[in-house]
């Protein structure tokens, strides 16, 4: 399969190390090492991305034809709703934080753990408790509002089980603070001596500006939802104009939260995507404090753009001119990013194992993520694309081809330092491609189905938007396959993939020096000195730089 | 393949402004996206390991680069958007000789009400080159008025009157769809939008289905609901309604409030919640006891009350 010459396996790898330091049950359920909780969260999101896609699988189904024939109206819009709630709360808020940053923050800072090790395990637990409610309301017969709950529809109207549903995001939200909160101290109080804020890895400053927001935005969602649910119950009017509320006011603190959210999804992604260009570059990364900056400017100005959401709302057409303005202004910072990692290649010994070509993917897709965000930024042509297929596209290329693209590339790039062994380099090529090819095959018909008019959360649909609808399923079916591949190899590299070492990559970065998988407080011997800046890598016979 | 469609026709005067802007973001993100990845793919290529190239960074200093690429867009961005609100202004500000038409969504129909009384269901009749006003609400959730070959959406509040306008350009029957999520048959609440020469319209709105017309139904109303006791002439238990619509007046709080269809809308259904000075507070509230479209013949009487007004004092002043 490879041929890289293997170093005796005991020589290789550690005979005990966080995983394998005790077996039970218990051991991996009641710890406190941020290893073994990022395990954990792997574990579970992972299970509901397999939920969250079957539920994508039947919307995929249902509109290969424009009459309703697979499932009834009601069931339909269960579906997308579940799809949509599980995949947001469940998988993309807490995939590459609670997954690869809990694992490799306290590493890449060179701490023993994060700074609160129970309140990490916490988190985790209020996840599942949050999972366990979410799937509840599932079994209880669903739920059809949507993710977004629009008011007074989820409020007053809707049958379903709205209040379970409410309940598990606000829970998850909580999980997710705490998580945010955890990495803000680690990073402020935990760095290595000699780690200085602009020594850090790129991947931190982005876990950074992902806490911030988790911690200032997610509270009022949790709050947001309690109203509704207080009106769903109670029957006091907040939302409901019929009781007194008023429906838009919903919407306001549903994106004052959601907007943000988007970066809570994207700027986590964007970190891993440093790491992984300057590595198979052997490049240090180009404008590093442009990239840091830009992660914190996201951040703040993310904060301000939630009313590009409602500019046919009725919201004021002054109000609707300062979020527009505000919405073109953060692409800027996105832009800086995608041209810096382009110009990190430049003079680069560029190699293409897996991770790099889901980087490419990323970058690629990302970008046309973003710029059909300008197309919504618009208010003149948003008043035309919203809420039809070109939003559904157009967030998708930032969630899917953003998150889930770099989801893959971290797991893949760090899986090593994770378990210790390698996966079979070819089959991971071949897989990332079908994810490239399949997710565009699905997606880009939907920006033509959105600008002929097809509106979203559809059930049957007019007979000329059938073709693309087509084309979308059957590019479905291919990014299933693309991500399905990486599941069968990873477990079988778990048991039989060759060992990996300390440093496959020949990756710089304080976790790459400790052996794979790391022991339990992460480096043998005394606390790591950092002496030099993040990505030193250097190329033979480049190195004299005037 | 032949007979997939790629673009929408365009059937509104607004329609081909918005697609200019469509157009040109279009081209631009098309540049920018072929820049990104022609320059990613050469730099992969051209410095993949193991070819013999120069790899040695003569000057490392990049400030200028990072700032000619955080300018350009940003002043780019800000040119599009000044374009984009301008054509966004005019959308959103029907024109004042615009004919109006009652949209009242619910789950899951339209009902359209025409300005002399004909009503319809998921049909919209308009006429060719006619700059036509919706005043727009919903009985129960929000709804979303969408027009794809208009280029136009508006949601559908309940409880409250938003508005959307349009001109057509072309004859045809056209799709109306529901855009916001709205409960079981959501893909259902679709329709049609019928556009005819305007003899024909005329011709149309004679013809079958014809109603009361909406102000004599709104005379109709106004005595049978009693609103005529304590609104007509000078009374001193209610405010005189004749030519107050579009003026201002002040509350009991000494705030200042145009009376627009929203504020009457309001008065009518829950009287107390902003008193004209002067006024005790005894008039019962409507709410639950008068359909929507009733609702709205009868706002469309005291509104008609107030363009007497205005055309007799325009003539003899």
């Amino acid at each position: 399969m490879s041929t890289v010459a293997i170093a005796p396996e005991s020589a290789l790898m550690p005979k005990r190390h966080y995983a394998n330091v005790r077996h039970s049950v218990a051991s991996w359920l009641l710890t406190t090492d941020h290893k073994r909780i990022a395990i954990l969260y792997l574990v579970s999101i992972t299970l509901f991305f397999a939920v969250g896609g079957f539920f994508a699988m039947m919307v995929r189904l249902e509109l290969l034809t424009p009459k309703g024939d697979l499932l009834d109206g009601d069931t339909y819009n269960k579906m997308f709703t579940l799809h949509g709630i599980i995949m947001i709360f469940f998988f993309l808020i807490p995939s590459i934080p609670a997954v690869l940053g809990n694992f490799l923050i306290p590493l890449m800072v060179g701490a023993k753990d994060l700074a609160f090790p129970k309140i990490n395990l916490f988190s985790w637990y209020l996840y599942i408790i949050a999972g366990v409610v979410a799937v509840t309301a599932l079994v209880k017969g669903g739920v059809d509002t949507g993710w977004t709950f629009y008011t007074p529809y989820s409020s007053t109207y809707a049958k379903t089980e709205v209040f379970l549903a409410v309940s598990a995001a606000f829970v998850a939200g909580f999980s997710s603070i705490l998580t945010g909160l955890n990495f803000i101290v680690t990073i402020h109080k935990m760095r290595a001596p000699g780690l200085t804020w602009f020594r850090l890895p790129l991947f931190v400053w982005a876990h950074y500006a992902t806490s911030l927001i988790q911690i200032l935005g997610t509270p009022i969602i949790a709050i947001t939802l309690v109203l509704v649910a207080v009106e769903r119950i109670w029957g006091k009017g907040i939302f409901d104009p019929s009781l007194g509320g008023d429906p838009v006011l919903f919407q306001h603190m549903f994106w004052f939260y959601s907007h943000p959210a988007v970066y809570i999804m994207i700027l986590p992604g964007m970190g891993v995507i440093s790491e992984v260009i300057t590595c198979f570059s052997r490049k240090r990364i180009f404008g590093y404090e442009f990239i840091a900056f830009s992660s914190l400017a996201i951040a703040i100005v993310g904060f301000l753009v939630w009313g590009h959401h409602m500019f046919v709302s009725t919201q004021s057409t002054y109000a609707g001119m300062v979020f527009s303005f505000l919405s073109f202004l953060v692409a800027v910072p996105s832009a800086i990013k995608v041209f810096n990692w382009t110009a990190t290649l430049y003079k680069g010994e560029i190699t293409f194992e897996a991770p790099m070509l889901y980087a490419f993917g990323f970058i690629g897709l990302f970008t046309i993520g973003g710029l059909t965000g300008l197309f919504l930024a618009a208010m003149a042509t948003d008043i035309h694309f919203h809420d039809t297929y070109f939003v559904v596209a157009h967030f998708h290329y930032v969630m899917v081809g953003g998150m889930v693209m770099g989801f893959l590339c971290g797991i893949h790039y760090w899986w090593p330092k994770m378990t210790g062994r390698m996966y079979p380099p070819l089959l991971a090529s071949i897989a990332a491609a079908l994810v490239f090819v399949g997710f565009n095959c699905t997606f880009f018909p939907q920006f033509v189905l959105g600008y002929l008019g097809m509106p979203r959360r559809y059930h049957e649909y007019a007979q000329e938007f059938q073709v693309l609808n087509v084309m979308s399923t059957a590019g479905a079916s291919i990014l299933g396959l693309g991500y399905f591949i990486p599941g069968v190899y990873f477990i079988w590299s778990l048991f039989w993939g060759p060992v990996a070492g300390p440093n496959p990559w020949h990756a710089k970065g304080l976790e790459w020096q400790t052996t794979s998988p790391p022991p339990t407080f992460n480096f043998e011997e005394d606390r790591p000195i950092v002496v030099e800046e993040a990505y030193a890598y250097s190329i033979e016979g480049a190195e004299s730089v005037s | 393949m032949s007979n997939v469609p790629l673009a929408p026709e365009q059937a509104s005067t607004i329609a081909p402004k918005i697609d200019l802007v469509l157009y040109v973001l279009t081209g631009l993100s098309a540049f920018f996206l072929f820049a990104v990845c022609a320059i990613l793919v050469f730099l992969a290529i051209r410095y993949r390991k193991g070819t013999k190239v120069n790899r040695v960074i003569e000057n490392p200093d990049a400030k200028a680069l990072e700032l000619t690429w955080t300018i350009i867009p940003t002043i780019m961005g800000i040119a599009v958007f000044v374009w984009t609100a301008l054509v966004y202004f005019e959308y959103s500000r029907p024109p004042e000789n615009a004919m109006e038409i009652l949209v009242t969504g619910k789950q899951w129909m339209w009902k359209i009400q025409h300005p002399n009384g004909k009503r319809e269901i998921n049909q919209l009749h308009v006429p060719l080159g006619v700059p036509v006003k919706l005043t727009m609400t919903s009985e129960d959730v929000i709804h979303s008025f969408f027009v794809p070959v208009f280029r136009v959406k508006r949601d559908v509040l309940p409880n409250r009157y938003s508005d959307l306008w349009f001109e057509a350009t072309k004859t045809g029957t056209f799709h109306l769809f529901c855009a916001e999520y709205c409960g079981t048959d959501h893909s259902r609440m679709v329709g049609q939008v019928v556009v005819m020469e305007p003899e024909e319209y005329e011709l149309w709105l004679s013809g079958a289905n014809v109603g009361v017309p909406a102000a004599s139904a709104g005379e109709k109303l106004f005595t049978k609901l009693g609103c005529v006791t304590c609104h007509e002439g000078t009374s001193p238990r209610g405010p005189a309604l004749k030519g107050v619509f579009g003026k201002e007046v002040q509350l009991q709080t000494g705030e200042m409030i145009v009376v627009d269809e929203d504020y009457i809308r309001e008065s009518i259904l829950n009287p107390q919640a902003k008193l004209v000075a002067g006024y005790p507070p005894l008039m019962p509230t409507f709410q639950n006891q008068i359909r929507e479209q009733d609702l709205f013949t009868l706002i469309n009487y005291i509104k008609s009350m107030s363009d007497e007004q205005n055309a007799k004092s325009g003539t003899t002043s």
